[in-house]
Protein backbone atom coordinates (compact mmCIF):
# COMPACT_ATOMS: atom_id res chain seq x y z
CA UNK A 1 0.00 0.00 0.00
CA UNK A 2 2.52 2.70 1.66
CA UNK A 3 6.21 3.03 0.26
CA UNK A 4 6.79 4.20 3.87
CA UNK A 5 9.32 2.20 5.86
CA UNK A 6 7.61 0.77 8.91
CA UNK A 7 8.79 1.71 12.69
CA UNK A 8 7.83 -0.12 15.70
CA UNK A 9 7.79 0.61 19.45
CA UNK A 10 10.89 -1.03 19.63
CA UNK A 11 12.83 0.84 16.69
CA UNK A 12 11.43 4.15 17.37
CA UNK A 13 14.27 5.60 19.09
CA UNK A 14 16.87 4.41 16.51
CA UNK A 15 14.78 5.29 13.73
CA UNK A 16 13.40 8.47 14.68
CA UNK A 17 14.75 9.69 17.78
CA UNK A 18 18.13 8.88 17.26
CA UNK A 19 17.91 10.21 13.66
CA UNK A 20 19.86 13.23 12.53
CA UNK A 21 17.59 13.78 9.50
CA UNK A 22 14.16 15.28 9.96
CA UNK A 23 11.93 12.92 9.94
CA UNK A 24 7.87 12.78 9.82
CA UNK A 25 5.52 9.70 11.26
CA UNK A 26 2.70 9.11 10.01
CA UNK A 27 0.57 7.28 12.75
CA UNK A 28 -2.14 4.74 10.75
CA UNK A 29 -4.02 1.75 11.63
CA UNK A 30 -5.62 -1.11 8.67
CA UNK A 31 -8.78 0.40 9.98
CA UNK A 32 -8.74 4.09 9.30
CA UNK A 33 -10.10 4.47 5.46
CA UNK A 34 -8.84 8.56 5.63
CA UNK A 35 -5.03 7.03 6.46
CA UNK A 36 -5.50 4.78 3.44
CA UNK A 37 -6.18 8.12 1.68
CA UNK A 38 -3.43 10.20 2.51
CA UNK A 39 -1.13 7.16 2.22
CA UNK A 40 -0.12 8.21 -1.01
CA UNK A 41 0.23 11.27 -0.89
CA UNK A 42 3.00 11.29 1.73
CA UNK A 43 4.62 8.53 -1.08
CA UNK A 44 4.17 11.67 -2.90
CA UNK A 45 5.87 14.23 -1.00
CA UNK A 46 8.82 12.03 0.45
CA UNK A 47 9.20 10.83 -3.26
CA UNK A 48 9.85 14.82 -4.02
CA UNK A 49 11.56 16.18 -1.01
CA UNK A 50 13.84 12.88 -0.60
CA UNK A 51 16.71 15.79 0.76
CA UNK A 52 14.43 17.19 3.10
CA UNK A 53 12.30 14.78 5.05
CA UNK A 54 11.90 11.10 5.72
CA UNK A 55 8.38 9.83 6.13
CA UNK A 56 8.37 6.81 8.25
CA UNK A 57 5.10 4.85 9.23
CA UNK A 58 3.82 3.13 12.85
CA UNK A 59 1.02 1.09 12.97
CA UNK A 60 -0.69 2.22 16.13
CA UNK A 61 -2.62 -1.35 16.18
CA UNK A 62 0.89 -3.29 17.08
CA UNK A 63 2.90 -0.42 18.64
CA UNK A 64 0.56 1.16 21.20
CA UNK A 65 3.52 2.16 23.88
CA UNK A 66 3.93 4.84 21.02
CA UNK A 67 0.86 6.05 20.38
CA UNK A 68 0.36 6.41 23.86
CA UNK A 69 3.43 8.31 24.39
CA UNK A 70 2.92 11.22 21.70
CA UNK A 71 -1.31 11.21 22.51
CA UNK A 72 -2.10 10.05 19.34
CA UNK A 73 -6.21 10.04 19.88
CA UNK A 74 -7.27 11.06 15.85
CA UNK A 75 -5.89 9.04 12.77
CA UNK A 76 -3.86 9.95 10.33
CA UNK A 77 -1.76 11.84 12.44
CA UNK A 78 1.78 13.22 11.15
CA UNK A 79 4.30 14.14 13.75
CA UNK A 80 7.79 15.63 12.36
CA UNK A 81 10.54 14.82 14.69
CA UNK A 82 14.22 17.16 15.01
CA UNK A 83 16.63 16.01 17.25
CA UNK A 84 14.04 13.75 19.49
CA UNK A 85 11.54 16.22 19.44
CA UNK A 86 8.33 16.69 17.60
CA UNK A 87 8.41 20.11 15.83
CA UNK A 88 5.37 20.32 13.77
CA UNK A 89 1.65 17.79 14.06
CA UNK A 90 -0.14 17.43 10.96
CA UNK A 91 -3.88 15.73 11.79
CA UNK A 92 -5.93 14.14 9.60
CA UNK A 93 -6.22 13.65 5.84
CA UNK A 94 -5.82 16.53 3.67
CA UNK A 95 -5.17 17.21 -0.07
CA UNK A 96 -1.62 17.27 -1.08
CA UNK A 97 -0.97 21.13 -1.42
CA UNK A 98 -2.73 21.40 2.05
CA UNK A 99 -0.06 18.96 4.26
CA UNK A 100 2.85 20.58 1.53
CA UNK A 101 1.57 23.87 3.37
CA UNK A 102 1.41 22.65 6.73
CA UNK A 103 5.12 21.58 5.92
CA UNK A 104 6.60 24.56 3.90
CA UNK A 105 9.16 25.23 6.79
CA UNK A 106 10.70 21.57 6.43
CA UNK A 107 10.45 21.41 2.59
CA UNK A 108 11.69 24.70 1.37
CA UNK B 1 -12.77 17.09 -24.44
CA UNK B 2 -15.69 14.79 -22.54
CA UNK B 3 -19.53 13.90 -22.73
CA UNK B 4 -19.63 13.62 -19.15
CA UNK B 5 -17.57 14.67 -16.27
CA UNK B 6 -18.77 13.15 -12.71
CA UNK B 7 -17.52 15.75 -9.64
CA UNK B 8 -18.23 13.12 -6.47
CA UNK B 9 -17.63 9.92 -5.55
CA UNK B 10 -20.07 8.85 -2.92
CA UNK B 11 -23.10 6.66 -4.26
CA UNK B 12 -24.26 9.25 -6.45
CA UNK B 13 -21.23 10.13 -8.18
CA UNK B 14 -20.38 6.46 -8.57
CA UNK B 15 -23.82 5.09 -9.45
CA UNK B 16 -24.12 7.94 -12.23
CA UNK B 17 -20.34 6.67 -13.65
CA UNK B 18 -22.12 3.52 -13.90
CA UNK B 19 -24.94 4.50 -16.16
CA UNK B 20 -23.16 6.78 -17.70
CA UNK B 21 -20.50 4.16 -18.75
CA UNK B 22 -22.61 1.45 -19.63
CA UNK B 23 -24.69 4.03 -22.42
CA UNK B 24 -20.73 4.39 -23.79
CA UNK B 25 -20.24 7.88 -22.22
CA UNK B 26 -16.94 7.24 -21.20
CA UNK B 27 -17.47 9.59 -18.10
CA UNK B 28 -14.23 10.94 -15.93
CA UNK B 29 -14.85 10.75 -12.28
CA UNK B 30 -13.13 13.28 -10.00
CA UNK B 31 -12.87 11.53 -7.20
CA UNK B 32 -10.86 13.66 -4.43
CA UNK B 33 -7.57 13.24 -3.63
CA UNK B 34 -8.40 12.51 0.34
CA UNK B 35 -12.15 11.53 0.75
CA UNK B 36 -12.51 9.19 -2.72
CA UNK B 37 -15.51 7.31 -1.97
CA UNK B 38 -17.32 9.61 0.35
CA UNK B 39 -18.89 9.42 3.67
CA UNK B 40 -19.37 5.58 3.37
CA UNK B 41 -15.58 5.51 3.90
CA UNK B 42 -15.96 6.43 7.47
CA UNK B 43 -18.74 3.84 8.22
CA UNK B 44 -18.60 0.18 9.69
CA UNK B 45 -21.43 -1.98 9.02
CA UNK B 46 -24.34 -0.96 6.85
CA UNK B 47 -27.53 -2.60 7.59
CA UNK B 48 -29.78 -0.82 5.34
CA UNK B 49 -28.71 -0.82 1.80
CA UNK B 50 -30.34 -3.14 -0.33
CA UNK B 51 -29.48 -6.42 -1.92
CA UNK B 52 -26.94 -6.95 1.35
CA UNK B 53 -29.32 -9.41 3.15
CA UNK B 54 -26.00 -9.65 6.17
CA UNK B 55 -25.00 -6.11 5.94
CA UNK B 56 -22.03 -4.72 3.68
CA UNK B 57 -19.05 -2.77 5.69
CA UNK B 58 -19.71 0.60 3.87
CA UNK B 59 -15.60 1.02 2.67
CA UNK B 60 -16.20 -2.23 1.30
CA UNK B 61 -19.50 -0.90 -1.02
CA UNK B 62 -17.76 1.46 -2.12
CA UNK B 63 -15.00 -0.09 -3.31
CA UNK B 64 -17.41 -2.38 -4.94
CA UNK B 65 -19.18 1.11 -6.51
CA UNK B 66 -15.85 2.08 -8.11
CA UNK B 67 -14.86 -1.49 -9.33
CA UNK B 68 -18.41 -1.45 -11.45
CA UNK B 69 -17.97 1.93 -12.64
CA UNK B 70 -14.71 1.47 -13.67
CA UNK B 71 -15.45 -2.42 -15.05
CA UNK B 72 -17.54 -0.21 -18.11
CA UNK B 73 -14.90 2.31 -19.09
CA UNK B 74 -15.46 5.16 -16.46
CA UNK B 75 -11.75 6.62 -15.91
CA UNK B 76 -10.99 7.98 -11.81
CA UNK B 77 -9.07 10.85 -10.99
CA UNK B 78 -8.29 11.13 -7.30
CA UNK B 79 -8.11 14.72 -7.34
CA UNK B 80 -10.45 17.80 -5.82
CA UNK B 81 -11.94 20.13 -8.12
CA UNK B 82 -10.65 23.62 -7.42
CA UNK B 83 -12.92 25.72 -9.94
CA UNK B 84 -15.85 24.97 -11.72
CA UNK B 85 -16.97 26.69 -15.27
CA UNK B 86 -20.18 25.94 -16.02
CA UNK B 87 -22.17 28.33 -18.45
CA UNK B 88 -22.33 27.97 -22.15
CA UNK B 89 -21.86 24.66 -24.09
CA UNK B 90 -18.39 23.50 -22.66
CA UNK B 91 -17.84 22.91 -19.02
CA UNK B 92 -14.24 23.34 -17.63
CA UNK B 93 -13.18 21.58 -14.46
CA UNK B 94 -9.91 22.85 -12.68
CA UNK B 95 -8.05 20.21 -10.55
CA UNK B 96 -5.73 20.79 -8.02
CA UNK B 97 -2.71 19.51 -9.80
CA UNK B 98 -3.63 22.38 -12.59
CA UNK B 99 -5.36 19.94 -15.14
CA UNK B 100 -8.01 21.36 -17.09
CA UNK B 101 -10.98 18.72 -18.24
CA UNK B 102 -13.32 20.40 -20.68
CA UNK B 103 -17.32 18.17 -21.13
CA UNK B 104 -20.56 18.83 -22.77
CA UNK B 105 -22.27 17.69 -19.47
CA UNK B 106 -21.35 17.80 -15.92
CA UNK B 107 -22.85 15.54 -12.86
CA UNK B 108 -22.38 17.46 -9.66
CA UNK B 109 -22.42 15.08 -6.62
CA UNK B 110 -20.15 16.55 -3.85
CA UNK B 111 -22.47 15.52 -1.31
CA UNK B 112 -21.72 17.31 2.35
CA UNK B 113 -19.40 18.50 4.94
CA UNK B 114 -19.97 17.51 8.17
CA UNK B 115 -21.53 20.32 10.46
CA UNK B 116 -19.42 21.97 13.31
CA UNK B 117 -20.70 22.84 16.80
CA UNK B 118 -18.83 26.45 16.08
CA UNK B 119 -17.00 26.33 19.60
CA UNK B 120 -14.11 28.59 20.20
CA UNK B 121 -11.69 25.42 21.00
CA UNK B 122 -13.27 23.23 18.49
CA UNK B 123 -10.39 23.41 15.80
CA UNK B 124 -7.93 24.16 18.21
CA UNK B 125 -8.98 20.36 20.10
CA UNK B 126 -9.82 18.58 16.84
CA UNK B 127 -7.65 15.60 16.70
CA UNK B 128 -6.41 16.17 20.67
CA UNK B 129 -9.82 15.13 21.92
CA UNK B 130 -12.27 16.36 19.67
CA UNK B 131 -13.50 14.29 16.63
CA UNK B 132 -15.51 13.76 13.44
CA UNK B 133 -14.87 9.89 13.19
CA UNK B 134 -15.61 7.55 15.39
CA UNK B 135 -14.25 4.54 13.23
CA UNK B 136 -11.10 6.73 12.66
CA UNK B 137 -10.54 7.09 16.36
CA UNK B 138 -12.62 5.26 19.03
CA UNK B 139 -9.99 3.06 19.74
CA UNK B 140 -7.61 6.09 21.08
CA UNK B 141 -10.61 5.63 23.89
CA UNK B 142 -10.41 2.43 25.25
CA UNK B 143 -12.21 2.33 28.95
CA UNK B 144 -12.60 6.11 29.00
CA UNK B 145 -15.46 8.81 29.30
CA UNK B 146 -16.66 10.09 26.04
CA UNK B 147 -19.90 12.14 24.51
CA UNK B 148 -21.37 11.97 21.06
CA UNK B 149 -23.46 15.31 20.02
CA UNK B 150 -26.24 14.72 17.99
CA UNK B 151 -29.25 12.82 17.96
CA UNK B 152 -29.66 11.60 14.45
CA UNK B 153 -28.09 8.19 12.70
CA UNK B 154 -24.99 9.07 12.55
CA UNK B 155 -25.12 9.74 16.17
CA UNK B 156 -26.71 6.76 17.17
CA UNK B 157 -24.23 4.64 15.00
CA UNK B 158 -21.27 6.11 16.67
CA UNK B 159 -22.35 5.60 20.40
CA UNK B 160 -23.12 2.34 19.89
CA UNK B 161 -20.50 1.66 17.80
CA UNK B 162 -18.07 3.57 20.30
CA UNK B 163 -19.16 1.52 23.47
CA UNK B 164 -16.98 -1.09 22.29
CA UNK B 165 -14.30 0.85 23.37
CA UNK B 166 -15.16 3.33 25.87
CA UNK B 167 -16.50 2.52 29.27
CA UNK B 168 -19.14 5.22 29.11
CA UNK B 169 -20.68 7.02 26.26
CA UNK B 170 -22.73 9.85 27.00
CA UNK B 171 -25.56 11.38 24.19
CA UNK B 172 -26.17 15.03 24.22
CA UNK B 173 -28.86 15.94 22.25
CA UNK B 174 -30.46 19.02 22.26
CA UNK B 175 -34.24 17.92 22.06
CA UNK B 176 -35.63 15.96 24.31
CA UNK B 177 -36.85 13.31 20.78
CA UNK B 178 -34.19 12.05 18.56
CA UNK B 179 -34.04 12.16 15.12
CA UNK B 180 -32.27 8.74 14.43
CA UNK B 181 -34.63 5.73 13.15
CA UNK B 182 -36.56 3.52 15.20
CA UNK B 183 -34.03 0.69 15.02
CA UNK B 184 -31.18 3.02 15.61
CA UNK B 185 -32.91 4.39 18.79
CA UNK B 186 -33.78 1.37 20.46
CA UNK B 187 -30.58 -0.36 19.83
CA UNK B 188 -28.90 3.02 21.96
CA UNK B 189 -31.52 2.95 24.54
CA UNK B 190 -30.94 -0.85 25.00
CA UNK B 191 -26.69 -0.25 25.59
CA UNK B 192 -25.88 -0.03 28.90
CA UNK B 193 -23.15 1.85 28.43
CA UNK B 194 -24.94 4.97 26.72
CA UNK B 195 -26.52 7.45 28.88
CA UNK B 196 -28.65 10.02 27.15
CA UNK B 197 -28.53 13.73 28.21
CA UNK B 198 -31.50 15.53 26.51
CA UNK B 199 -32.08 18.89 26.09
CA UNK B 200 -27.99 19.98 26.64
CA UNK B 201 -25.71 21.67 23.91
CA UNK B 202 -21.73 21.52 24.13
CA UNK B 203 -21.25 25.55 25.11
CA UNK B 204 -17.47 24.95 26.51
CA UNK B 205 -14.64 22.62 25.46
CA UNK B 206 -12.08 22.13 28.20
CA UNK B 207 -8.61 20.89 27.83
CA UNK B 208 -5.05 21.99 27.41
CA UNK B 209 -3.12 19.55 25.30
CA UNK B 210 -6.17 17.07 25.11
CA UNK B 211 -10.07 17.19 25.84
CA UNK B 212 -10.37 17.35 29.75
CA UNK B 213 -13.90 17.83 29.95
CA UNK B 214 -17.02 20.09 28.20
CA UNK B 215 -19.43 22.38 29.54
CA UNK B 216 -22.96 21.95 28.71
CA UNK B 217 -25.84 24.11 28.73
CA UNK B 218 -30.00 23.12 29.75
CA UNK B 219 -31.66 24.51 27.14
CA UNK B 220 -34.99 24.84 28.87
CA UNK B 221 -33.25 26.71 31.84
CA UNK B 222 -29.87 27.92 31.34
CA UNK B 223 -27.77 25.80 34.04
CA UNK B 224 -24.53 25.00 32.62
CA UNK B 225 -22.63 21.72 34.05
CA UNK B 226 -19.20 20.27 33.28
CA UNK B 227 -18.51 16.57 32.44
CA UNK B 228 -15.11 15.58 33.16
CA UNK B 229 -14.33 12.94 29.51
CA UNK B 230 -11.29 12.47 27.06
CA UNK B 231 -13.58 12.48 23.88
CA UNK B 232 -15.84 14.26 21.84
CA UNK B 233 -17.46 13.36 18.84
CA UNK B 234 -19.20 15.87 16.76
CA UNK B 235 -22.16 14.20 14.91
CA UNK B 236 -24.41 17.22 13.87
CA UNK B 237 -25.23 16.86 10.48
CA UNK B 238 -23.51 17.70 7.65
CA UNK B 239 -24.24 20.53 4.98
CA UNK B 240 -23.91 20.73 1.46
CA UNK B 241 -21.05 21.14 -0.08
CA UNK B 242 -21.75 23.92 -2.42
CA UNK B 243 -18.79 26.40 -2.44
CA UNK B 244 -17.33 25.43 -5.98
CA UNK B 245 -20.85 26.50 -7.86
CA UNK B 246 -21.70 29.68 -5.78
CA UNK B 247 -22.86 32.03 -8.23
CA UNK B 248 -23.56 29.55 -10.68
CA UNK B 249 -26.16 27.27 -9.86
CA UNK B 250 -28.83 28.38 -7.75
CA UNK B 251 -29.59 27.10 -4.25
CA UNK B 252 -32.74 26.42 -2.35
CA UNK B 253 -33.33 27.76 0.78
CA UNK B 254 -32.21 24.88 3.02
CA UNK B 255 -28.60 25.70 0.94
CA UNK B 256 -28.80 22.52 -1.63
CA UNK B 257 -28.37 22.28 -5.40
CA UNK B 258 -31.96 23.20 -6.72
CA UNK B 259 -32.87 20.83 -9.62
CA UNK B 260 -36.02 20.57 -11.65
CA UNK B 261 -39.21 18.45 -9.76
CA UNK B 262 -37.99 14.80 -10.08
CA UNK B 263 -34.86 15.50 -12.36
CA UNK B 264 -31.64 16.69 -11.97
CA UNK B 265 -31.86 19.23 -14.05
CA UNK B 266 -30.14 22.58 -12.70
CA UNK B 267 -30.60 26.04 -13.55
CA UNK B 268 -27.61 25.61 -16.00
CA UNK B 269 -28.30 23.55 -19.42
CA UNK B 270 -25.91 20.46 -19.16
CA UNK B 271 -25.14 20.27 -15.30
CA UNK B 272 -26.79 18.18 -13.40
CA UNK B 273 -26.72 17.76 -9.65
CA UNK B 274 -27.30 14.24 -7.37
CA UNK B 275 -27.14 12.88 -4.25
CA UNK B 276 -27.13 14.70 -1.03
CA UNK B 277 -25.97 18.24 -2.41
CA UNK B 278 -29.73 18.37 -3.53
CA UNK B 279 -31.29 16.44 -0.98
CA UNK B 280 -32.76 18.21 2.60
CA UNK B 281 -34.74 15.38 3.60
CA UNK B 282 -33.86 11.70 2.89
CA UNK B 283 -30.02 11.75 2.22
CA UNK B 284 -29.42 7.45 2.57
CA UNK B 285 -26.87 5.86 0.32
CA UNK B 286 -30.05 4.33 -1.79
CA UNK B 287 -31.18 7.67 -2.33
CA UNK B 288 -28.45 9.56 -3.50
CA UNK B 289 -27.22 5.95 -5.74
CA UNK B 290 -30.87 6.23 -7.69
CA UNK B 291 -30.40 9.97 -7.62
CA UNK B 292 -27.34 9.48 -9.45
CA UNK B 293 -28.78 7.34 -11.76
CA UNK B 294 -31.49 10.13 -12.39
CA UNK B 295 -28.49 12.53 -13.57
CA UNK B 296 -26.93 10.18 -15.69
CA UNK B 297 -30.28 9.46 -17.33
CA UNK B 298 -30.75 12.84 -17.92
CA UNK B 299 -26.77 13.54 -19.10
CA UNK B 300 -27.73 11.32 -21.84
CA UNK B 301 -31.16 12.66 -22.86
CA UNK B 302 -29.06 16.28 -23.04
CA UNK B 303 -26.23 14.63 -25.02
CA UNK B 304 -28.49 12.76 -27.39
CA UNK B 305 -30.59 16.37 -28.34
CA UNK B 306 -27.16 18.17 -29.00
CA UNK B 307 -26.66 18.65 -32.63
CA UNK B 308 -23.53 16.16 -34.54
CA UNK B 309 -21.44 18.35 -34.98
CA UNK B 310 -21.41 19.82 -31.09
CA UNK B 311 -21.28 15.97 -30.10
CA UNK B 312 -18.30 15.67 -32.40
CA UNK B 313 -15.76 17.89 -30.65
CA UNK B 314 -16.58 15.23 -27.56
CA UNK B 315 -15.40 12.41 -29.29
CA UNK B 316 -11.76 13.62 -28.94
CA UNK B 317 -9.51 11.73 -26.99
CA UNK B 318 -7.29 12.40 -24.57
CA UNK B 319 -9.69 14.33 -22.62
CA UNK B 320 -7.04 16.59 -20.72
CA UNK B 321 -6.67 19.81 -22.93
Amino acid sequence: MSSAKDVTDATFADEVLNSSDTIMVDFWAEWCGPCRAVSPILDAIAAEHSDKIKIVKLNVDDNPQMAMKYQITSIPAMKVFRGGEVVKTVIGAKPKPAIEADLAEFLA
Amino acid sequence: MRQIIIIGSGPAGYTAAIYAARANLSPLLIASSVEAGGELMKTTEVENYPGFAEGIQGPELMLAMQAQAERFGTEIVLDDVVKLELEGEVKRVTLGNGDVHEALTIVFATGSAYRKLGLEDEDRMSGHGVSWCATCDGFFFRQKTIAVVGGGDSAMEEANFLTKFADKVYVIHRKDTLRASKTMQDRAFANPKIEFLWNKEVAHIYGDELVTGIGVVDVTDGTETTLDLSGLFIAIGADPRTHLVHGQLTLTAEGTVAVDGRSSRTNIPGVFAAGDVIDPTYRQAVTAAGSGTVAALDAEHYLAALPKEVLARAEVQPATV
